[in-house]
């Protein structure tokens, strides 16, 4: 053990445990607790309730998509915005934190003014492509994509600039077209972070909610998502099924984050010996 | 010669730049720029008296109040906490580090629903420590003090996850040296720690700001809706939707955009500052 030469050792740890304890370990343990009491049988009928299923099934896949979109986008956003000049770059890079700065339930309404189909923008996708964006999945997945919009051009920039020109450089001097660097070379020490960025967005949105209770209409069995389920359960007193559903929820996004942190340790050992060998 | 050599390698050809700026373009205008150009319009379309009264209205006001008060509670306990949180993690070595960490980041991985959700569990009137407390006159669901817990939750990493990389890269030589020169523990943390982690802190506040500020679905649960008690802005601006009167949910959002942009600026400043 080092000697310790600083101060603050039990006081610094006294507070954290403290302050962890009661702010999350307590409520998260009277959760276990609720969920150790419901019997298996129990777990099954709440789980296996046709409403549950398709909830989870919408929320999935539309999370789902709504993060595609925002790995496809926020690539050539990422790329356009470390490689590109163009004008009022700072206001566009700076606007992108947006979904982060402003309440869910501000944009919620916004995007359900916009996309409804009295709102102008809905009325016009309507008439001109005959899809209805709010109270269907497709307003689930609009919101979504406007929620997990950040991550993944957040991740990915910083990678961006990291890339070494050199690699590039080898290759072009090599004969390699634009194509042949970007898929060869680009692309590979790009899909990490991608990836990542793919899960951080896809976790957020799994358990969105406030933008999404206006825009989806709420219907059971058609556009209703885990979460806003957990809530109606709750308002109907039904303490116990939304415990079951959260627990199941908590368990889906913890065993999500477990793989970035896996995925992480293993792309960097992998990365590290492949370079000092 | 070089950075000249470097350039024309990462150069795209014009029409391929000019493709890729027209889509990130487009995208970033449908998906971000359009929600603004809806509140703004939607904010002003009964003119400027309608707007001025929405936010003058009592329920608005006390609403905006009550979102004050909460940040004013949960911001800086959750400095503190991160304050320490990072002196225990980046200055000593002890087992149990990772679970610590694993605890601190958990609020991030919880949907707001059931951050709510764990609090209705932990201290409702039907629970042992929420019926105890009911009995000694504290409520803590569907009261402000529900809103506080929640907020906190859900806020919590942000400072600790700001300042523990920040704090583990700077080692502890410099408090060290301080220490042998007859500085009490006190005063290393005040002249020698706090400066080098000033502009860190100050970012990990915006953000803990920026969310506690915005937070609907964790307080929405453990609040109650009780008009001009447990309602914070975001639930004001919910109700107000709810009731078809737009034009003050839209004024009220339009409030909330100034916030984001002040934010947005706010955190640009201090990236600046916090990488030099």
């Amino acid at each position: 053990m080092v000697r310790r030469v600083l101060p603050g050792f039990g006081l610094s740890l006294g507070i954290t445990l403290m302050y962890l304890g009661a702010i999350v370990v307590f409520p998260v343990s009277m959760l276990v607790l609720r969920a150790a009491h419901i019997s298996f049988a129990q777990f099954q009928i709440i789980l296996l309730s046709p409403r549950t299923m398709h909830a989870i099934g919408l929320t999935v896949w539309t999370s789902f998509v709504a993060s595609s979109i925002n790995v496809l986008f926020g690539f050539v956003v990422a790329w356009v915005n470390t490689r590109y000049q163009y004008p009022f770059k700072r206001v566009v890079d700076a606007l992108i934190d947006l979904p982060f700065a402003l309440p869910t339930s501000v944009a919620g309404i916004a995007l359900t003014a916009g996309f409804s189909p009295h709102g102008w923008l809905g009325k016009t996708i309507e008439t001109t492509f005959g899809y209805q964006v709010a109270f269907r999945p497709l307003g689930i997945i609009v919101a979504m994509t406007f929620v997990g919009l950040p991550f993944v051009i957040r991740t990915l920039e910083p990678v961006l600039k990291e890339i070494d020109v050199e690699a590039e450089e080898a290759g072009a001097s090599l004969g390699a077209s634009k194509w042949q660097i970007f898929s060869k070379i680009l692309f590979p020490s790009l899909l990490p972070a991608t990836i990542t960025g793919f899960t951080l967005a896809f976790a957020r949105v799994l358990g969105e909610f406030g933008s999404i209770v206006f825009i989806s209409g709420n219907m059971p069995m058609k556009t209703e998502v885990v979460s806003l389920l957990i809530l109606s359960k709750l308002e109907q007193y039904d303490v116990v099924g939304a415990a079951a559903l959260a627990a199941v929820m908590m368990v889906i996004s913890f065993c999500l984050l477990m793989v970035i942190n896996g995925f992480q340790v293993w792309y960097q050992r992998r990365f590290f010996e492949a370079s000092s060998s | 010669m070089r950075t000249q050599a470097l350039k024309a390698v990462q150069r795209d050809p014009v029409w391929v730049r000019m493709i890729l700026i027209g889509i990130a373009f487009s995208f970033l205008a449908f998906f971000l720029g359009m929600p603004l150009v809806v509140i703004a319009i939607n904010a002003c379309r009964d003119g400027l008296h309608v707007y001025a009264q929405s936010l003058r209205d009592p329920d608005a006001v006390s609403a905006i109040l009550l979102t004050l008060k909460v940040v004013a509670i949960a911001v800086p306990c959750n400095a503190i906490f991160g304050i320490a949180a990072a002196w225990l993690i980046a200055k000593f070595q002890f087992r149990g580090k990772q679970v610590l960490l694993g605890l601190i980041d958990m609020p991030f991985s919880v949907s707001p629903i059931i951050a709510g959700l764990l609090f209705v569990l932990a201290f409702g009137s039907n629970t042992l420590l929420g019926g105890w407390l009911m009995a000694h006159g504290v409520r803590v669901i569907f009261s402000s003090t529900g809103i506080v817990l929640a907020t906190v939750f859900v806020t919590l990493p942000f400072v600790a996850r700001e300042l523990i990389p920040l704090m583990q890269s700077q080692g502890i030589d410099e408090e060290e040296a301080a220490m042998t020169m007859g500085a009490s523990g006190w005063q290393v943390f005040a002249r020698v720690t706090l400066p080098n982690i000033k502009w860190g802190l100050w970012y990990g506040i915006t953000l803990s700001t920026a969310r506690a500020v915005g937070e609907f679905g964790a307080v929405s649960v453990v609040s109650g809706h009780i008009r001009g008690l447990t309602n914070t802005i975001s639930l004001h601006v919910e109700i107000l939707y709810n009731e078809y009167n737009f034009s003050a949910a839209f004024a009220l959002s339009s409030l909330m955009v100034l916030f984001a942009f002040g934010t947005l600026v706010v955190k640009i400043i201090l990236e600046g500052k916090r990488s030099t």
